[in-house]
Parts: structure tokens; sequence; C-alpha cells
């Protein structure tokens, strides 16, 4: 058996309450290797004859939480989420920080995968190999901090009285949805902690639909053997010793950038990416540490960087509000999108969304469309029920964004994201809003814009990438660079932080891997055949699509139309991309990746790579 | 300087609003005595009772050692070079006399085998105190022993976690825990 592996998964059907254990060949693992990459393969092995009739919010879609080899050895613990995604209808490996996939290794297992549909609201609770169903009907409803602080409690007192004896039981690791999981809201996010959040995709939204609140797991045994000790234990001290040595990183975390971004390199979101361009110092991150921080260092298993932050709003009429002090991609989300720039009104946004259960930047993309609509006059606060959805104002963003979480008015319309929001506004009212919805095919863009091309992601990043409006996986050339989305879907499907990777020779993570697995992997060999293979997948499963949208890539490989506006502000004032280079570079970038002209993957690179079923399954688009 | 007068008593001294949550003492203490990436066997234990309240869990030594008095068949003793509490595994019967003695519900049994966990300070050389000192949370900190009455660190999760959860938090913390 492959080293690094607990061996087996756990598969719970909620239709008919029961449980088994599932294995996956060497073979398999070997070619997957775990998270987003293995997704992609039970994706398609159990969905895939019948994807485009499956409704990712019906009893058939499956909700996968799996660990990769890495995760708990290499330092920052993570789980991918994943499965059908209710924003894109392709598949989304969405990660998110915490103890919750070394624990479930720790209790024997490389992932839950969750099929079915329960009848009443429940939670999964796995004490190693004890699995049981619980009722959550006390749980059902209540936000994030009160869930936590309820299952917390509740696990704990029954691990006391089941296995006495022990000593004072640990807290067992969650997972779970707020509100607007449970309303099956399709900018929802699964989460952890209070604040951490697996947001792209929605899948807080699939787990709304299985009516399950939670998952909570302890483990007791030991991380799984790994194929050589001293390896890993070198190579953990060198990811740490790198780490250490970004002192502005570690204080810092990508929270430096929510000024940086705007003023230097005019790409963050300002009122719904009207403008890109910001000179707020009120929103410098000096001013988030001084006024907002409790804690400087916060961080998951095993993380020497610790980026993290927690942050309180310590007077004033948001007093009380707590979060993990919002990141890059929060301050502008929740931020400078909505026409905020002071820390505690951000804050306070933060804490909202995260109690709620949403994702803090595809609920920011929509709050920002929304108002966008309403500067334009095309939605009133009559059809706001009343608000008055001015840029700035906390306090109205937050009553919308509650709007959302359960369904309310047109939270209910907007509860199904940017685009499906966008065509039902747009017939409702007759005018044509799909030029203000920043988003690309059905999941808005990361806080990183491309019309200045001074940050990361190249002019075809967005309109190529498998994930979509991912920002942590973007489409680049040449195919082997850091920034790559076949890069990406390594840390993705190993399984930990990839962000303390910056900084360290792009061997490392491989070594890591043939540390704990035993396996000898090259960046060449992942990139060429694996992350080939993965980002094949997704890409077929994208395409298919369905049931309620279908993405023809003639169309819809493609950048919000906002992008090709020029920017109306800053030392970039006046650019913006033409489409004919969009063009030009995407279908280099088809090529490159072994698509047609039409960016459908060619039966010779499919075939080539094996996927001689996903070629078939796709003859019915060529 | 003397080989054998290197291992004067030492106690690591907390500060526990200051644990980042990483876990790090938890890897290496069960690296160290376990050979294994093993959190639940580690004689460090952080506990997270609420989100960004986390702290490590483990024995204060206390001066008048409650646990070694209750063992009833003598497994544990004290080290006279450290000051440490020793457990003898091969004596050690697992009744559980001593978590039920130590005001913190300190000791664990270890998850495999029928033997008590306490941290032994590695013998002199505390793992977990080098790599939260290298990460600079300083939440550890290895200080020489002295006279005092380590006994009030000799506390359970849950009064720990509500004391910190008021001052980290404020007030409001405690409902939280
Ligand atoms: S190493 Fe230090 S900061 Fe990290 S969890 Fe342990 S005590 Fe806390
Ligand atoms: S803290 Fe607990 S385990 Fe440590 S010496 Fe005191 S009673 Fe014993
Ligand atoms: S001093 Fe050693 S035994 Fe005690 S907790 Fe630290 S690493 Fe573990």
């Amino acid at each position: 058996m492959i080293r690094g592996y607990a061996g087996k998964f756990l598969e719970v059907d909620l239709s008919t309450q029961s449980f088994k254990e599932v294995e996956f060949s060497d073979e398999v693992l070997g070619d997957y290797v775990g998270g987003r990459g293995l997704a992609t393969k039970i994706l398609w092995d159990r969905l895939g004859d019948k994807w485009e009739t499956i409704d990712p919010l019906g009893q058939e879609n499956l909700l996968l939480f799996l660990t990769g080899p890495l995760t708990g050895f290499f330092p920052g613990g993570r789980i991918c989420v994943s499965g059908k995604s209710p924003q894109s209808n392709g598949v989304v490996g969405s990660t998110v920080g915490g103890e919750f996939g070394v624990e479930l290794k720790c209790a024997g297992y490389d992932g839950v995968i969750v099929a079915g549909e329960a009848e009443k609201p429940c939670y999964i609770f796995i004490k190693d190999s004890d699995v049981e169903i619980r009722d959550a009907s006390h749980i059902w409803g209540l936000d994030a901090k009160q869930t936590v602080a309820v299952l917390t409690r509740e696990c704990r007192e029954l691990l006391k009285a089941r296995y006495p004896q022990k000593g004072e039981w640990k807290e067992p690791s969650i997972l779970y949805i707020g509100p607007a999981g449970e309303n099956k809201v399709r900018t929802a996010a699964v989460a952890a902690k209070w604040s951490h959040a697996a947001g792209y995709g929605g899948y807080g939204a699939v787990m709304g639909s299985k009516r399950l609140k939670a998952i909570a797991v302890k483990g007791t045994g030991p991380l799984p053997e790994v194929a050589d000790m001293e390896g890993v234990k070198a190579l953990m001290q060198e990811v740490c010793n790198n780490a250490y040595e970004s002192e502005l990183w570690r204080r810092w975390g990508t929270g430096s950038a929510g000024y940086e971004v705007g003023a230097k390199t005019s790409s963050e979101p300002v009122r719904n990416w009207q403008e890109e361009w910001h000179d707020e110092r009120s929103f410098g991150v000096n001013e988030f540490e001084n006024r907002v921080w409790i804690k400087q260092y916060w961080g998951d298993f095993g993380c020497p960087t610790t980026c993290l932050k927690l942050a309180v709003v310590r007077s004033g009429k948001f007093k009380g509000a707590i979060t993990d002090n919002p990141d890059y991609e929060l301050q502008a989300y929740l931020g400078t999108n909505l026409g905020i720039f002071t820390p505690e009104e951000n804050v306070y946004m933060a804490s909202v969304i995260d109690d709620l259960g949403l994702c803090g930047i595809q609920t920011g993309n929509i709050l920002g469309f929304a108002a966008e609509l309403f500067q334009r006059g095309i939605l009133t606060n009559k059809d706001l029920d009343g608000i008055e959805l001015k840029w700035g104002d906390a306090e109205a963003f937050a009553v919308l964004a509650k709007k959302i979480a359960y369904r309310e008015g047109i939270g209910n319309i907007l509860a199904e994201g940017t685009y499906r929001a966008a065509l039902k506004i747009g017939e409702m009212k007759g005018v044509d809003v799909m030029p203000y919805a920043v988003q690309v095919k059905g999941v808005g863009v990361g806080a990183h814009g491309i019309r200045s091309e001074k940050d990361y992601p190249e002019i075809y990043s967005y309109a190529c990438s498998v994930q979509c409006g991912d920002h942590t996986s973007t489409a680049c050339m040449p195919l082997d660079d850091f920034r790559s989305e076949l890069m990406m879907a390594f840390h993705d499907s190993g399984v930990y932080c990839y962000f303390n990777v910056f900084g360290l020779s792009r061997t490392v993570v491989f070594n890591f891997y043939k540390a704990v697995t035993g396996i000898e992997l090259t960046r060449e060999d992942w990139v060429a055949a694996k992350a080939m293979k993965i980002i094949q997948l997704q890409r077929a499963m994208l395409l298919l699509g369905g049931p309620d949208l279908k993405w023809n890539p003639e169309i819809h490989d493609d950048n919000p139309p906002r992008f090709y506006e020029p920017m109306p502000s800053g030392p970039y004032k006046g650019k913006k991309i033409e489409k004919a280079r969009v063009d030009e570079e995407k279908h280099k970038y088809y090529e490159l990746v072994g698509w047609d002209e039409r960016g459908i993957p060619r039966s010779e690179t499919l075939r080539r790579l094996g996927l001689d079923d996903v070629d078939k399954a796709l003859e019915k688009l060529r | 300087m003397g080989l054998a007068s290197e291992k004067t008593p030492i106690w690591i001294a907390r500060d526990f609003s200051k644990c980042s949550g990483c876990r790090r003492c938890e890897i290496v203490c069960s690296l160290f005595h376990e050979k294994r990436v093993w959190p639940e066997a580690s004689r460090i234990r952080v506990f997270m009772l609420a989100p960004g309240i986390e702290f490590p869990h483990f024995c204060a030594q206390c001066e008048d050692y409650p646990c070694v008095q209750a063992c009833p068949v003598s497994a544990l003793s004290v080290s006279k070079e450290t000051g440490a509490v020793i457990v003898d595994s091969s004596a050690c019967i697992g009744c559980g006399k001593c978590i039920e003695a130590c005001p913190g519900r300190i000791p664990h049994m270890h998850p495999k085998e029928s033997k008590i966990l306490i941290c032994n300070l590695c013998g002199g050389d505390p793992q977990c105190v080098k790599v939260c000192q290298e990460g600079l949370w300083n939440a550890l900190r290895i200080v020489p022993r002295g006279n005092y009455s380590y006994k009030l660190y000799a506390r359970t999760p849950e009064e720990i976690a509500r004391d910190l959860a008021v001052k980290i938090f404020g007030e409001d913390g405690e409902r939280y825990v």
C-alpha cells in the first residue's frame, strides 16, 4: 500500500442512514493523489454517465471531504471539499484550513463521501471507526459561533460518557454550515472554526440540500506511516525555516494587500469593479493591526506562518463583532468592492458573513452587483424591500446579506449567485444586466483584476480556468509555471496550505510527496500526465454542465464584460483588455492543454491520457 | 561548566494568550516520544474549546505532586534532576487515579497502550519549547524552577478556556466556551 494514506474512506448514505468503508487501488491513489484530483475521479466514475441530469442540489449529488497524502505532514493542515458545484455545474476543488483533515486521518479515514439526502436535519459524528448519524434539529438554524459552541460541548460530553477514564477529551474537529447553507444559497460555504471557509463552488448549499448540518470527527490514532520519516522531518523543518524568514507575510498575511493592491497594482475591486484603484490609507494593514487586532498570530495544524489574525471591533455601533482579520480577498470583497474603507466596518461585514455561513468572496461579489444595479436605478429600494443600498453603507449591506442567507424577498433571487441572478433580474426588468455581473461561468471572480496586468492573473486566466472565477486556480503559461492551475492542482490534491510553499524551490512539494508516499514524482510528470488528466476531467464535467445551465466555451470562456471597459482612475487610467488579444492567448492555451479551437478536449488528448470514456461522452459537444 | 550540573530543575513558563494554535508542539512532542505524528499521544495537547482560544494543556509539575501520591501501584515518581513526573509504564495499570487527583485533569491515557501520559520535560530538553520559540510565538519558555506555587497552573481545560476567552474577547467571551 502507498504510504501516507489511512487506506480507507468512509461512505455515508444519508437516505438509507447507512455506512460503508470504501478503498481505492494504489493505482488510483498514485494517479489522482487525493483532494481535488481524487474528487474528479470519484465524481466521474460515479456520476459521469448521467452528469448532465444531476442537480447539484438534488439527492444524487455526492459531497466529498477529502484529505491528501500530505495532509498533517506538510505544515498547514487543510481539507478539500468537492462535488458537483451548484455554481459552475462542474467540479470545483475547494479547500479550507483547520484540523479536520488531520483529525479524520487520525480516525483512520482519508476522506468522507456523503451520498443521498437525510429526511431530517442531522450531523455525522465520527470517533475513530465508530460512526453515527445524529439528530441536528436543535442546531439547525444556528449561526456559526453558536453552532461551534453547541457542537463542541455536546461532542465532548458524548466522548466523556461513552469513553470514560481516558482523561480529558480534546474537542473534535468540526465542519458545518450556517443558515445560508441550510437554505441552499449558492454562495454558501462549508465552514471550519468560526470563520474559515471552503467558499468557492457553493458546497455549503450542497451540504444544506442533504440536510447535513455538520460533521464532527475525533481521531485518536497516529497519522499513517510514511516512507521516510527522517526525510519528512527534515522537509517539515525546511518549510518552517523558509516561512520564519518571511516576517511581513507572517505578520500581516495577505491582509497586507488591502491597501497595497489597490494603490500599487490597480487590480482590486472597487464598487463592483467600476474601479480597480484606490489610495485610501485608512485601509492600510497598520490600521487593522492597531485598531482591531486582538491576536497577531493564529494558525492551522502545523503551520509556521500563522498568517491569520483575530479581530474584534472595540467600540462604536459595530462593537463586539468578531472574525479572523479579513484577509486580502475579504478586505476587497467585503470592503473596497462595497465602497467600505474602514477596518471596523470591514470586520463587521466579515463577521456577519461568517455567522450566516456565506462565502465572503462570492457574496461580496453579488452584494456589489446589487449595489451597482441600485446605483443605476435598475433595482429600486422598493425592489430591495426598502434598503437604500448605497456604497459604503455596511449596515445596508449586512441587511441584504441576511436576506440572501434566508432567501427573503430580493434575497431569494440573489441567493442564486451573480450569474443566475443576472439572468433573472434581466428578465424581470427587461434590461441586460450581464455587463455588471463580474463572474465567469457562474463563479464570481477572485479579487485580482487583470486590466492593469500588474497583478498575477493573465488576461485569459479566469476565462480558461477549470475552476472558473477561482483566483487560486488560474490558467497560465507555461503550464508548469508555479501559478498555473496544473501546479495548483498538486497543492489541492496533496491537500495542504499553499501559502507555506512561497519562497521554496519548486521541487520541495514533490520531495515531500516522495518522503511521505515513497513514490518518485517529477514536476514534469505531474504537469504532463497527472495534473493534465485532472484538468481534462474537470473541463469535461464543466462543459457537460446541466441540468439548468450549460456553458459554450465559444461564448463563456471569456472575461466579464467589465474587464473590457477602460479603467476610470489611477495610474492605469484608460487601460482595458482587448478582446482580440484574449482570443489569441486563449487559443494558445487551448493548444497547450490539448483542446480544439472551440475549447473542447481533443480525442487524441483524452485517449493519450487513457480517458477514452470521457472522449466518448464529449462526442456530443463536438 | 560541570556536566551533571547542567541539569538544574527547570519549568516551562506559559503565556496562553500568545498561543497561535499551530500545534507544532504536539507534532514534535509525539515525534520525539512516539516516533509518529500523533496529536492524541502527545504529552502536550492543544485544546480549542472555542476558536481563537487555543492553549497547550500539560503538566504543571505541582510542588506536592498529588498524582504521584494517588497512584496505587507507585508507577509515578518525581525526577530529582528535572522535577518532572516520571511514568513507569510497565507498572502503570491504567486505573486513572492520577487523572482524578490532578487539579487540572492533565494526565491522559495513551490512545493505544495502557499507560498514562504525563510531560516528562523530555529529560530536561523540552522539544515543545524549542518549536514554540523558533516560531517566535513564545507561548512556552524555559525558566529555572524555584519555590513557587506551580499548582496554580494545573487547571482544567474548561477553567483555562473561560478565563482566556474573557481575556481575549472581553466579558462576552465566556459564552462561546
Ligand atoms: S507551539 Fe506554541 S504557539 Fe504553537 S500551539 Fe504549541 S504552545 Fe501554541
Ligand atoms: S499538574 Fe497534574 S499531572 Fe502534573 S504534577 Fe500536578 S497533579 Fe501531577
Ligand atoms: S517537555 Fe517534552 S514531554 Fe513535555 S510536553 Fe514538551 S515535548 Fe512533550
